[in-house]
């Protein structure tokens, strides 16, 4: 090889490696603006008030900076979004790697993409023009915004993601395993829930982790249907404020940096961050563990 | 008499049966559930599509607002997204892929790092992209920095995409490459880009897709305005299509929840066209490759 060829090759590996920098620069300057603007923010407000107190009132006067309202309005959207997509979303992925053929796999399967591809901003006015009208129907003291309708949205949602990576996990099951069962005469069910359920128990518990994870960074389902009202209440059918509801809803109006508000907005960021950063290296950290292999 | 071991198989099978519905069910329910979501989306917005709402400026009337600006910040924003982050997100995986040394800890932290990206929530993106670039950089709230805020959101995504489509090159077709004598450089160029071409393709359209559907961010970077003009340089104030949707959506006039829908029709629209490309692409790409 000449010397300019070595020395083109060189320029290109080191702006490929400047490439791969980037990602290392984004989480250092995501790290450094939540943490740096909570630092000041946690100057003027005790951490501990924060993180105890029970009234989230952050832009009206009496100021108060408790975050319990928004942490328990995400919570119970967790909660509640997760009862439908973890099991349909388990359901889903043993009916597809166990029951269905070929030719309904090839259509299915899309359909859940679809399922997934939608943007929340649709799922959002789903819940509102449609899910909501259905609960209110049924149970009248349903308030307009409420939990439930932008739960179950959010549980349709990442309905498909669960299916997706639980199927994946069933699917690298090789089929001398599920052939030694029948081979016994199990019947399928006997084989999906005593062989391929507790060999994929490790992949199905990080998906569920993972699901989790999503519906609290879920932003535009709860910022559309749940409500703007931060009380502390644990009620399904009434209105509540989670952490995301709450950045959108005061971004919207003009916020100068160095106020409190700016202020507060980072250190909920920097909450939100950190709660689902701790939630995915635990659905990481379960991946790794007693992993069984074939 | 059914003897014991008949009755036994024959609840056994039952069992099995019950299950098989239920599973089946819940295949059913996430099909109901998607029709019904386009149903309402149409029943309600079909009417209100027509020419003038696309080339009409947001309005507080509804029988005369329109999604122009909107659609063209959409394009705009997506157009200069993937700009950036297809070459960014291409030549980080071809660096994880090719150059770097697998067991070292700097790939390891690459890749570890990588994979946290991906689960952070799109929302946090926008406060980062709040504080670098309109605040820090003063770029303030323009396309330029929401298109910078989308690519470093959908970045993690092209970058597994497209080391998945980089892994599935043979090595003989490499080393073929490599034992005529030719750079690596060159094998890259000749040989392995266009191998996983169809991956590379159909992960970035899936994520830039992600990323023309998403609101959030841009909201925390305060592109929610009224904006009334068509923008003409990557430093004007903009607005995007969901947000637009989002914002008619917050009223409570049932007109307006109608002019949403009717938004949403023309968002859904063009990310199935996106998707449509992706799998043509995908298809030639591939019979050329057989």
């Amino acid at each position: 090889m000449n010397k300019k060829i070595k020395q083109k090759e060189f320029i290109i590996e080191k702006t490929l490696l400047l490439f791969a920098g980037i990602t290392i620069i984004t989480t250092i300057a995501i790290i450094l603006t939540l943490f740096g603007e909570s630092f000041l923010f946690f100057r003027e407000i005790p951490i501990w008030d924060f993180l105890t107190g029970t009234t989230w009132a952050p832009t009206l006067k009496p100021r108060s900076f408790g975050v319990l309202p928004l942490l328990v309005g995400t919570l119970m959207v967790a909660l509640f979004s997760s009862i439908i997509s973890l099991p349909l979303g388990l359901g889903s992925a043993i009916y597809l790697s166990e029951y269905s053929n070929k030719k309904a796999r090839k259509v299915i399967k899309p359909i859940l993409e679809l399922l997934a591809g939608i943007p929340s901003i649709v799922y959002g006015f789903f819940a509102l023009t449609f899910i909501t009208p259905i609960i209110k129907q049924i149970l009248p003291q349903t308030e307009i915004f409420n939990v439930a309708s932008a739960s179950i949205a959010i549980g349709i949602m990442t309905l498909p993601m669960v299916a997706s990576l639980c199927e994946d996990a069933m699917m690298a099951i090789p089929d001398s395993v599920r052939n030694g069962a029948y081979a016994l005469g199990s019947t399928k069910m006997e084989v999906a829930l005593k062989i391929i359920l507790p060999s994929t128990a490790t992949s199905i518990a990080s998906a569920f982790v993972l699901a989790i994870s999503r519906a609290i960074g879920e932003t535009m389902i709860v910022a559309i249907a749940a409500g703007q009202s931060p009380m502390l209440n644990f009620n399904p059918l009434a209105s509540i404020q989670t952490m995301t509801g709450f950045m959108v809803n005061l971004s919207l109006g003009d916020i100068q940096q160095g106020t409190i508000e700016y202020k507060t907005l980072f250190a909920v960021g920097a909450m939100l961050f950190m709660i689902t950063l701790i939630m995915n290296l635990i659905a990481k950290g379960i991946l790794h563990r007693n992993k069984v292999r074939y | 008499m059914e003897t014991f071991q008949q009755k036994n198989i024959r609840k056994r099978k039952l069992k099995n049966s019950i299950l098989h519905i239920v599973l089946a069910s819940i295949i059913v329910f996430s099909i109901i559930m998607l029709l019904l979501l386009l149903y309402q989306v149409f029943s309600e917005g079909l009417s209100r599509l027509s020419w003038s709402f696309i080339t009409s400026m947001p309005s507080r009337f509804p029988d005369r607002a329109g999604i122009a600006s909107a659609l063209a910040g959409s394009i705009w924003t997506i157009g200069l997204t993937i700009i950036f982050s297809v070459p960014l997100g291409v030549g980080t995986a071809l660096y994880l892929e090719e150059y770097a040394n697998q067991k070292s800890w700097w790939t390891k932290l690459l890749q570890l790092n990588i994979a946290n990206l991906a689960g952070v929530p799109s929302i946090v993106y926008g406060m980062l992209g709040l504080a670098v670039f309109v605040k820090f950089l003063h770029f303030n709230r323009s396309i330029l920095a929401g298109a910078l805020t989308l690519t470093l959101l959908i970045l993690p995504v092209i970058i597994v995409a497209s080391q998945e489509a980089i892994k599935s090159v043979p090595s003989p077709l490499k080393e073929g490459s490599y034992a005529l004598g030719v750079s690596k450089w060159q094998t890259i160029v000749g040989v392995i880009v266009p191998y996983a071409a169809p991956g590379i393709l159909t992960g970035s359209i899936l994520a830039v897709s992600r990323a023309m559907g998403e609101a959030a961010p841009l909201i925390m970077i305060g592109a929610a305005g009224y904006i009334s003009f068509l923008p003409k340089s990557p430093l004007d104030s903009f607005t995007v299509l969901p947000i637009q949707i989002f914002n008619w959506t917050s009223r409570p006039q049932a007109e307006f929840a109608e002019i949403a829908a009717a938004g949403i029709i023309v968002l859904l629209v063009l990310l199935l066209s996106m998707n449509a490309i992706a799998i043509v692409l995908r298809n030639k790409y591939q019979n050329r490759m057989d």
